[in-house]
Parts: C-alpha cells; structure tokens; sequence
C-alpha cells in the first residue's frame, strides 16, 4: 500500500463536530432555541437528501418541498385527527364538510401515519422518476418539470381546503402518542427524534456514497452517456436516489410538523424549494457535511437576522448568499482546502530557508 | 502519513472533550426545563445559570413587566406580500404606544416595543410568536393580518397563555381566550353589507373570492343568508392569491347579470379585477360591487379612478367624522407623512394598543389573567366612535358602515347602524347560520 495513504476525510470531520454540537445544545440553550435547532436538523435531513440527487448524481430537483410537504402532511393529519378526538376538524367544519372524507381516516392510526410519511413520497418520486428518466428527460427540462410539481401540489392544496386546510394549512396540534406536543419533555424527546434520524440518514448516506453505487451516481453526474455505453442502466439509477432523496425529505417533512406544529401549502411551494437548493449550494454540494452545514447556518442566519434587523434581513440575507456564491463558489466546505494550502505555503516556505 | 493522522484524531478529541466539559458545566439550558417541567419558575431560574439564551429568558417572568419598561410584542409581516398593508397597522401601533409613553407610560412605566417580521409566512409567524413570549417573555403583543397568520399563532398563544391583540376584521367561527378580535366580525361587516345591497340595489347577487379560508368562509355564511332572505346567487368564483387574469370571470359577470358583485378578492387580485373591470367598459352603474378587503390604503394602490362608486363595508373610514379621529388622522399625517392614509385596520391597531393599555390599568397588573379579566366592558373613545369589548367572546361592540369610494380615493360614508352592534362571531342570533359555526 505504499502509494495510498491514509486522509481522515475533512467532510467527515466536520459532521461529527455538527453531530457533537448539535448532541449537546440542550444542555446549554433555551428551549426557544432548542426547538429552532430541531427545525435546522429538519432541514438539514431534507439538505442531506438533496445532496445525494443533486450533488452526486446531477439532477437539479427545484420541487424537492413536495416531498417535504407530502410527508409532512402525513403526519400532520394523523396529529390533527389525535387533536379533534371524536369530532371532526375545525377546518372540514368551516368548509362545509360533514363526516370524515375516507382517505383521512387510516391516519389516526400512527403506525399507517408514519408510513405513509416515507410511502407517499416516495411512490410519487419513483412515478415521476420512472416517467422523466426513463424517457431521457434531465437537466434544465428535469428542474422546470420538479419546478411546476411543487406548483401543482401547493395549488391543489390551497384549492382543496375542505380535505387540506387550504392556505391556512394544517395546525393546532395538541398531542402525539398521548404526550402533550407542548410539554418540554416532549420537545426535547422530538429534538433527539430529528437527532438520531439526521445521524443515521448522514450515516446511510455517507455508505452509499462510498460505495461502488456512489461511484455510479458519480460517474452519472459527470457523464451519463459513458455510463450508459458501459452497460448500466442510468434510469434506475437514478430513479432509486430520487426515490431516496424523497424519502429523506418526507422523514424530514414528518419531524418538522410534530416540532414546528404547522404545515401550510406555502411551505410547499417554489420559494421553499428553491431555498433547500440554497443550503446546499452554500454549504457545499457533494459533500454530505456541507449541506448539513449550509441548511443549519443559512437557518440560523435568518433567524438571527431577522430578530436584529426586522425590516432589512432579507436583504442582508441576500448579501450574504452573494458574497458566499462569489468567493466561495464551494460553499462552507471549501474551507477546508484553507489548512491545506496554508501548510503546503510553509512547507514551500520552509524547504526554501533550508535550501 | 502518520503526523497528518495524529493531527486530525487530536482535534476530534480535543472537540469531543471540549463539548464533555460544557456538557458537565452547564447544569441549565432546556434539558433543565425539561426535567423539571412541574415547576416552571424554578426551572427558568436554573436556566438562568445555564448560558446567554436561558439568562435572558429567565429574567421577564412577571409578563414582561420588570424594571420601569412594561414589554410588549408587535408580529406583522414587514417582507413578502402581506408587507404594503401590514406595516401600516405596524405603524398605527407605534403611534399609540408612542402616545402612551408620552402621556406618562401605563401604570407608570413606558411601553417597550419589540417588532417581529412575520414574513408572510405562517411557519415564521409560529416561530417569531414563540419568540417574543418565550424568549422576550413579552406582556402582551400586537400583531397578524391574514387569517392563516392567525390560525398558525394562535395555539403558541394558547400555549403559552399569552394575548393577542387582532386589528383585523375576519370570517369569525372563531373565540381563543388568548386573542382580543379588535376587528369586525361577520355580522359587522358581511351580514349587514349584503341585507344593504340586497335593499337598495337587488337581491341577484355574484360572489367573487381569493381561494382561502376568509372569502369561503365568508361566502358560505353569505350562502346561508341567501338562502333564509331569499336573494339569488347567480355565480361563485374562486381565484388562487396574486391571480391577475379576470377577463373569464368578467364575461361570466355579464352572462349572470347580477345586481351586486360581492368581492372577496385580496391583495394584488383586486388591482387586476378593478383594471378589466373598467376595460370592459363596466362602471359601478353597470355593475355594483361591495368589497370587504378594500380599504383606504388599497383603493390609493389600485387607483381611485377604478374604484371610483364602488361600495365597501367596514367599522372606520378617513372620513369618519369624530373628534378622535380628527385627531389620530392628524397625529398619523404628522408621524408618517402627509400623503399617508388611515383605514379599518391601521385604525383597529391603534385601538388595540389604547385598550390594553386601559385594561392594564384597571387590572394593576400585566397578567395576561388578569387583564383579560379586567378587559370585559372596558370602553375606549376611539377614532371610529365609542368602542368596548365584549366579554363574553373577546371581540368589539362597533359601529357598522358602508362607505362609497369617491373620485379622491378617499370613501364617504352613506350608510351606519345608529349605534355600535354586538359581535357575534358565530353568528348565533341568525337562525339561518346555526349549520355554519359547528358550534351549535
């Protein structure tokens, strides 16, 4: 082996501090912040799910908030129905509706709820997958299709209000498994929830990315025709990781409602499905960490400016994203070359004293 | 090779054991919160140890009351597309609270004021809501438009028991003891504006809608009178938010021969619907519309030629002839500028704030308990007339009137109930609504 030595990969390194950081905040935060670093861990499961898709394996998925939502609106009628107990929810009242439209009533059952937070999204990915893929149908065309998804589904959801709440969404949840959502016991067994799925989807992740499969995903991104003409079948491929990444998403959609308590059609839309891209993107695309990273950061950013500056965040925000995409075309990650460089500048500068 | 290796392991650990050390020092935080959820002042307090976040959260617990400063919260939408109408009722609210402190504070100390940016977005409304009570610990706050933005704080407010103060006029079936309804409920503004219209100009009527809670709301309740009075509705149409293509729904207008429109459009809609409703060559003469979402801020934003004899309903108008509101009229010009408008909502604001403000005072205390308690039948002169709270559901006795826009944008009054008319959130002295609320 004399030619391969061993690197610690700096990605690594890097989601074990996040995992590390984020394993500890209760211990020292409010339970205000708390619970919005369980909202960050959501996004940075759906950030994780992206980067398999998008960093890996090249498909630029712009409507990855459908997945999100599907997900989260499973869940979310399942903590509905819990909350209405024997009636009917307040929003089929208002809207006219008089008994319980069929399709809602196996989501009292958790178990069913639970499943069908990874079942639904998956089963429209790998349709919609099947569909485009299979007919050879990527890049941009592949984005704008994503694109009038995320469209398709918040407008279906606002017009349908009497089964979805419409564009006040689903909300006022009370308790899950019979534990009251707002008890901070609760909250705290929900943070670890998000926890333990983020470290184990990053682990699930980071095998498949390592393995031979990875390497395909890789090979598809940087030129699917060669794959193609070696003998694999790209489609399947890549049908399977957007199958993945949409259930990653939907798992993320499911663990932001039982934190957050709402899910509205706006939250399924373009803007939010653009702004999933943005994580990535800023933390660092085919990396894993970098994502993770992004979506925490970029969240947290908001929040922080938002609060310091009401009127003018989203400005600043916008800045920030500039100045990021402009010097650091990378993302966060591409930090860690800085080490490198560094040491490779005084081990230049050393060897020239010496010589 | 085995340098670089060593380096690496080293900070790992050095993490791990810095993160081990904070873990064992901090004693505090949310974890604390949450083992010792049976007794949340003592919690707080040993949050208080913990760090930065649990200091000062700790600190507010008598309802953001401590020191000279009384606390309070104001949540609008100051970005995205609610931001034109929002910062106004925003801005109404720091004239008061502005007012307020000059005069000497409440219960002697000045209001501090805490402006949230709900973004248009009902998840950041959840979030900033749970902010300012839980973080801020503030007394009480001001805020929401839409009633999405309601719907999504109202059970952080329930939650947490704190209050909001709500400036706008809604669909009702609605009655959180944790919410004030500083605006109008239907039968202070829908129920009566569609008996006017159907008295004075025919009982065909059209219904035109934005596709949210609001205008199905309002317009199954407009459906159910229909039905009970016997007025005819001849079309119901429905547009998705920012829908600016009104042309189909026009011809339908005219096919339909209505004799009013009842429109429910909101936001940009309403600019793109007045605009084709002109190019089509239909004035007010033609075809009647009475808008309940259209006040004096939106009519300056689509063009008052547009609009010029169209009807709307609310509870206050610029022109409202008082002497308050001669006075908050000038006060707001002076604020903000001369070319500023006042209307229901900016006005409803400011009331709101002169509310609390008097229940605080009566009660002795920021105690959202105990001003609650002391806000049943407390009256305020304001700008739309005398107004008082209704204890019995939180919302405010007020004064019904159907105004005329006129060619200066600004909209005269032409009809009013003679005094101000008991909230009914749910409707329940109409016999013909007792299949809407659920609540029967």
């Amino acid at each position: 082996m004399a030619g391969k030595r061993f690197r610690p990969d700096m990605t690594v390194v890097l989601a074990v501090c996040i995992f590390l950081f984020l394993a500890v905040c209760p211990f020292f935060l409010s339970m205000f912040r708390v619970s919005l670093i369980g909202k960050y861990m959501c996004y940075a499961i759906v950030a994780l799910g992206l980067d398999m898709i998008w960093g890996y394996t090249g498909i630029l998925s712009l409507g990855h908030g459908v997945y999100f939502g599907l997900g989260a609106y499973c869940m979310a009628m399942y903590l509905k129905l819990e909350a209405s107990g024997e009636s009917l929810p307040d929003f089929m009242i208002w809207s006219g509706q008089n008994s319980l439209p069929a399709f809602w009533k196996p989501f009292a059952n958790p178990v069913f709820a639970m499943a069908m937070v990874v079942v639904v999204p998956v089963l429209l990915a790998v349709i919609i997958g099947y569909l485009t893929f299979l007919n050879r149908i990527r890049g941009v065309y592949f984005s704008i299709l994503s694109q009038a998804l995320a469209m398709i589904l918040s407008v279906l959801l606002i017009g349908s209000q009497e089964y979805t709440g419409g564009s006040n969404g689903l909300t006022n949840f009370t308790t899950m498994f019979g534990q009251s959502l707002s008890s901070p016991a609760m909250k705290i067994r929900l943070y670890y929830a998000a926890f333990i799925a983020l470290v184990v989807i990053f682990i699930i992740c980071r095998f498949l990315v390592t393995r031979r499969i990875g390497k395909i995903f890789i090979a598809i991104r940087d030129g699917e025709n060669r794959v193609r003409f070696t003998g694999y079948n790209t489609a399947v491929y890549k049908v399977f990781v957007y199958g993945l990444s949409a259930a990653i998403a939907g798992i993320a959609g499911a663990l932001y409602v039982s934190q957050v308590g709402i899910i509205t059609p706006a939250d399924v839309n373009i803007t939010p499905s653009v702004e999933m891209i943005i994580w990535v993107a800023i933390g660092g695309k085919g990396t894993l960490a970098g994502p993770m990273l992004g979506a925490i950061l970029v969240n947290a950013l908001k929040t922080a400016a938002s609060e310091q500056f009401p009127e003018l965040w989203s400005y600043f925000l916008g800045i920030v994203f500039i100045l990021v995409i402009l010097f650091m075309p990378g993302g966060f990650v591409s930090l860690r070359s800085i080490p490198g460089k560094l040491r490779r500048k005084f081990a230049k500068t050393a060897k020239e004293e010496y010589a | 090779m085995r340098r670089e290796k060593w380096y690496h392991r080293l900070a790992v650990l050095g993490m791990a054991g810095a993160l081990a050390a904070c873990l064992a020092g901090c004693s505090g935080g949310a974890m604390s919160e949450a083992a010792g959820s049976g007794n949340s002042q003592t919690s707080a307090q040993e949050a208080q140890s913990g760090g930065d976040e649990g200091g000062a959260s700790a600190e507010g617990q008598a309802a953001g009351a401590e020191g000279d400063t009384i606390k309070v919260g104001i949540l609008h939408s100051l970005s995205g597309t609610m931001a034109i109408s929002e910062t106004s009722v925003r801005d109404a609210e720091i004239l008061a609270i502005e007012e307020i402190n000059a005069a000497g504070g409440v219960l002697g100390k000045q209001i501090e004021y805490i402006v949230e940016d709900g973004a248009s977005d009902n998840a950041t409304f959840t979030e900033k809501a749970t902010k300012l009570l839980e973080n801020d610990k503030v007394a009480t706050v001001f805020g929401c438009w839409t009633s999405a933005s309601r719907k999504a704080v109202v059970p952080v407010f329930e939650n947490d028991n704190g209050l909001l103060w709500y400036p706008v006029q809604y669909e009702g079936m609605e009655s959180s003891p944790n919410v004030m309804y500083i605006g109008a409920a239907p039968n202070q503004q829908i129920v009566p504006a569609v008996d006017y219209l159907a008295e004075n100009y025919g009982t065909k009527i059209f219904l035109v809608g934005s596709d949210y809670v609001f205008p199905r709301t309002a317009n199954s309740i407009i459906k159910a009178q229909a039905e009970a009075k016997g007025y005819e509705i001849v079309g119901e149409e429905y547009t998705p938010m920012g829908h600016t293509d009104y042309t189909t729904i026009i011809n339908k207008i005219q096919a339909a021969q209505p004799d009013f429109v009842f429109n429910t459009l909101n936001g940009d809609s309403n600019v793109a619907f007045f605009k084709q409703l002109k190019d089509a060559g239909l004035s007010a003469e033609d075809v009647m519309t009475c808008s309940v979402s259209i006040a004096e801020e939106e009519v300056s934003g689509i063009g008052a030629s547009y609009l010029d004899g169209h009807l709307v309903s609310w509870n206050y108008y610029q022109t409202t002839d008082t002497p308050e509101n001669e006075k908050f009229v000038a006060a707001y010009k002076a604020r903000y500028g001369e070319d500023r408008v006042t209307d229901d909502p900016i006005e409803a604001g400011y009331d709101a704030v002169y509310l609390w403000a008097a229940a605080v005072e009566k009660a002795g205390s920021t105690d959202v308990d105990a001003v609650r308690e002391a806000a049943a039948g407390i009256s305020f002169d304001a700008p739309e007339g005398t107004i008082t709270i209704d204890g019995d559901n939180q919302h405010i006795y007020k004064t019904v009137r159907i105004g005329q826009v006129n060619s200066q944008g600004l909209i005269d009054e032409v009809w009013a109930t003679d005094e101000p008319v008991k909230p009914d959130p749910y409707l329940s002295g109409y016999d013909w609504a007792a299949g809407l609320s659920g609540q029967s």
